[in-house]
C-alpha cells in the first residue's frame, strides 16, 4: 500500500491500493487462529474424555448439543485456517503453471470436502439417527 | 560470431546452510510443518466423524485402526503437531500485537513452544493413560 505523491489525500486516507482489498485473508487468519485457540483445546477434551468407549457412548456425547455445537465450530475454523495456510505454502514454493493453479483448486476442494464430511457426521448424530 | 567468454568462478554469498541454526528459524519452519501434518490430519477427524454417524461396524473399524501402532504413532504426532501449532501461533499473535520482539524475548518465546509443546503432549498422554485406566 504505497500511497506516494501522485495519490489523492482521499485515496491516502482511505488506505487502499489499485485492488481496493487484500487484507481480508490476513485479517481472517488471525480471527480463525483467535477461535482455534479455545476450540482446539475442547477438541482435545472431547478426544480425551471419548477415549475407549463403544460407539453407543461416543455417538451419544458427540450428537448432545454442546458437543455437537463445538465441533461444528472447531471444524469451521480450522478448515477456514488451513486452507488459507495451505494456500500460502502453495504460493511461496509452487511457480509453474498449471501445477499451481491445480494445487490452489484441489486445496479449496480438499478443505471444502473435509469440513462438509466432518459437519454431515456430527449432524447426522445430532438429529438423532441412532434414537439417542 | 563473437567468442564468447566463459564466466568467471565468483564466490556465492553465504547462504542457510552454513550458518548454526537460529532457533527462530527452527520454529519458523516447525511451524509451517506442523500446520501442513494437521492439515492433512483434519481427515482423521473427518473419518471419525463420519464412522460414528455411520453405525458401530464404521466406528469399531476406525477405533482397530487408532489403537493399533501405527494408529498410537499417527495420533501421537498428531497431538504433538497440534500443541506445537497452537503455542506457536500464540507466539504469533504476541508479535502480531507488537511484543516481544527483542532478541532475547524472540529465543525465549521460541524455545517456550519448543519445550511447551513436547511436555504437554507427555502430560495430555499420560492423562489420556490414566482415563482409560491402563487397559492398554
Amino acid at each position: 500500500m504505497v500511497a506516494g505523491k501522485l495519490s489523492t489525500p482521499l485515496s491516502r486516507v482511505r488506505g487502499l491500493g489499485a485492488a481496493k482489498t487484500g487484507t481480508e485473508t490476513f485479517w481472517r487468519q488471525r480471527v480463525t487462529a483467535v477461535a482455534n485457540v479455545p476450540l482446539a483445546i475442547a477438541f482435545v477434551v472431547i478426544v480425551v474424555s471419548l477415549l475407549g468407549r463403544n460407539h453407543a457412548a461416543a455417538a451419544q456425547i458427540l450428537g448432545s448439543p454442546l458437543i455437537a455445537i463445538i465441533m461444528l465450530l472447531f471444524i469451521a475454523s480450522i478448515t477456514t485456517h488451513m486452507r488459507i495456510g495451505m494456500k500460502e505454502i502453495i504460493e511461496d514454493y509452487v511457480h509453474e503453471e498449471p501445477a499451481r493453479a491445480i494445487l490452489l483448486m484441489g486445496n479449496i476442494f480438499f478443505t471444502l470436502a473435509v469440513a462438509l464430511a466432518s459437519a454431515y457426521g456430527i449432524l447426522r448424530l445430532s438429529f438423532g439417527v441412532f434414537g439417542v | 560470431m563473437a567468442e564468447t567468454k566463459m564466466p568467471v568462478e565468483r564466490p556465492l554469498s553465504p547462504h542457510l546452510l552454513i550458518y548454526r541454526w537460529p532457533v527462530t528459524m527452527v520454529m519458523s519452519i516447525v511451524h509451517r510443518i506442523t500446520g501442513a501434518g494437521l492439515y492433512f490430519g483434519t481427515l482423521l477427524v473427518a473419518w471419525w466423524m463420519i464412522a460414528a454417524a455411520a453405525g458401530p461396524n464404521a466406528y469399531s473399524t476406525f477405533a482397530a485402526f487408532m489403537n493399533s501402532y501405527f494408529g498410537r504413532l499417527i495420533l501421537f504426532g498428531y497431538t504433538w503437531a497440534l500443541l506445537h501449532h497452537m503455542l506457536g501461533g500464540v507466539r504469533h499473535l504476541i508479535w502480531d500485537v507488537g511484543h516481544g520482539f527483542s532478541a532475547a524475548e524472540r529465543e525465549r518465546l521460541s524455545w517456550a513452544t519448543a519445550i511447551g509443546s513436547v511436555s504437554l503432549t507427555v502430560i495430555l498422554w499420560v492423562l489420556g493413560y490414566l482415563v482409560m485406566g491402563g487397559s492398554h
